[in-house]
């Protein structure tokens, strides 16, 4: 629980064990359409309006502005059914593991000074303070609801804004660090899984007409925009002079038709290239079976494929909700946090490979074939 | 380092974001002026997602001559005192009172990103005509410092006192917000008739 008082010293680390130990509501795969959308969610930029911004803030304003902002929403209903992490207590694995929660972002994890995280038990909310912008208000659920996220975070931010006076202008809105979020400073995204378009080449085409439609795409744990595991998130790229609904149905109406492009692909995969989709799938389950060392980025392009191939109904045994658990606790901090210990790259690869096995072990994972 | 068109000095230094791809490109004032406004994309099919030159093309288009570009540089905001060429460089604004104090500068800009100026959306139950009044706090807390430097006590006190009343009005939000927010449930807060100004601390403090 929130609250106005400084978190007793140890407490943090107490806290991301217990997330070690428990999974994000999002990642059950229990969604509408949660077999190519991994997630739905909406981020919202606000700021308090009498606290220069956060990069032109000195220490002692950035600290006043973080107590202001942990103090105003303990106060509130919505404060204080939120756990806070101050993220300035944590070391860098264990904020790496928040940004591979995808509770905060990596610059909030790399950024200086007094910062945090108030998250609720769900892992659906979480509230990073002094971010690029004060507050950065995240809500994310399973699978296609963009409507439902839209309706949990526009309730946070109704219960935040009864006790922090936002930075607000008639004319320009939501006032935002940076001025690509000002307005109503929404960030509308959905997670993809879209391996049958990366397959049969057609990603590149969607991706042109998304641009031409202004919505932004860019992979998941990636570096920059580069997409590991055929993962891809959509996005708005503009902020102002629509309203946030009109913001949510430009993403949520697209949405649809990638589905269905995917679907198509899928079935045209089963249809057309049968042995080879077979062989890809095999082979992906084989590595993960079987591997002694293998890198996260190799770890993800392999699951990427297994997911598909239990989609396809090529591997029985496997569920959807663990291959999303996996390609979060392979990551590295996971791996470390559930190990235990700190693990130097090459330890890590060992480690993980240890850890499919595992995993992989317990399944049949026989791959069957589609007839 | 040298300018990639001409032999003159390289005063901007443009990083572009393409289709996952980074480019750097270095140009003297002329030559940057030209790169800068040339129509963004030329064509391409992903000419309308904003990159870094586009974003500020807006801006440097209405500026005729050098000393146009250097005097708009040098605008200060009378807030937070961040520069309109400190926010060429790193692309973030100081403060609220920021897109007051550079609207004009700004307006271009933010219509070449959103290909709008006019909010359009929710607005706070407390302050829709704006927040101004508050974001006064950010440069009193700068005059005060001032002040204290300059033993000039009497001033700092008022300015002390200034800040204190709109630090308790910034508190006090919630007292004239509707009860318990609605969240998730709609259960009222406990806490919710607890006294939110009775601890003011001093977050405006020197």
């Amino acid at each position: 629980m929130m609250d106005q008082q400084d978190a007793p010293s140890g407490g943090e680390p107490v806290k991301i064990e217990r997330l070690t130990n428990s999974i994000g509501e999002w990642l059950k795969g229990t969604g509408p359409e949660s077999d190519i959308v991994m997630s739905s969610r909406v981020r919202l930029a606000r700021n308090v309006a009498h606290f220069p911004f956060v990069s032109r803030a000195n220490e002692q304003e950035r600290t006043e502005a973080e107590e202001f902002l942990r103090g105003q929403i303990a106060l509130s209903p919505a404060g204080q059914r939120l756990d806070y992490i101050n993220l300035g207590e944590l070391d860098e694995t264990d904020r790496q593991f928040l940004v591979e929660r995808q509770l905060i972002s990596r610059e909030h994890a790399e950024a200086d000074g007094a910062r945090g995280v108030a998250i609720d038990e769900g892992e659906q909310v979480s509230l990073m303070i002094n971010e690029e912008d004060h507050l950065r208000i995240q809500c994310m659920h399973s699978g296609l609801d963009l409507p439902g996220v839209w309706e949990q975070i526009r309730q946070v931010d109704d219960a935040v804004e009864a006790v922090v006076p936002y930075a607000f202008h008639p004319r320009w809105g939501y006032l935002t660090a940076c001025p690509t979020n000002v307005g109503t400073g929404i960030r509308v995204s959905v997670m993809l899984h879209l391996p049958a378009l990366v397959i049969t080449r057609q990603i590149d085409k969607v991706f042109r007409s998304l641009h031409k439609i202004s919505l932004a795409v860019r992979g998941l744990y990636g570096e920059g925009s580069q997409a590991l595991g055929d993962f891809y998130q959509i996005s708005n790229q503009t902020t102002l002079g629509k309203s946030e609904e009109d913001l949510v149905g430009q993403v949520s109406d697209v949405v649809p038709v990638l589905i269905e492009y995917e679907r198509r692909a899928r079935d045209y995969l089963v249809r057309e290239s049968q042995l080879n989709i077979h062989d890809q799938v095999s082979r992906a389950i084989g590595i993960l079976r079987t591997a002694q060392t293998i890198s996260a980025e190799e770890t993800m392009q392999h699951l990427s494929r297994v997911r598909m191939g239990v989609l396809l109904g090529l591997i029985e045994d496997v569920k959807i909700s663990d291959i999303n658990v996996l390609l979060v606790r392979t990551q590295p901090a996971h791996l470390q946090k559930l190990r235990g210990v700190e693990l130097d790259s090459s330890d890590r690869n060992i480690e993980r490979a240890r850890y499919l096995r595992q995993h992989f072990e317990n399944a049949d994972g026989d791959v069957t074939s589609i007839n | 380092m040298k300018c990639q068109q001409c032999d003159k000095s390289a005063v901007f230094h443009i990083t572009e974001l393409e289709e996952g791809d980074v480019r750097e490109v270095h140009l003297c004032e002329d030559h940057a002026r030209g790169y800068l406004t040339q129509s963004d994309g030329d064509g391409d099919e992903g000419s309308e997602k904003p990159t870094v030159g586009g974003m500020l093309a807006g801006p440097l288009s209405i500026a005729k001559t050098a000393d146009d570009l250097a005097e708009i540089d040098q605008k200060a905001c009378s807030m937070c005192g961040i520069t309109f060429f400190e926010f060429r460089n790193n692309g973030r604004l100081g403060c609220p009172h920021d897109y007051v104090q550079f609207e004009k500068e700004l307006e271009p800009l933010i219509a070449n990103i959103h290909g709008a100026t006019e909010h359009v959306g929710r607005s706070p139950a407390r302050f829709p005509e704006g927040t101004e009044p508050l974001t006064a706090a950010i440069g009193m807390r700068r005059e005060m410092k001032d002040a204290i430097e300059c033993e000039d006590y009497e001033q700092a006190g008022s300015l002390r006192d200034e800040l204190r009343e709109i630090d308790e009005q910034a508190r006090r939000c919630r007292e004239e917000a509707p009860p318990a927010g609605p969240t998730e449930g709609g259960h009222p807060s406990p806490k919710a008739d607890a006294g939110a100004a009775e601890e003011p601390g001093d977050a405006t403090g020197p």
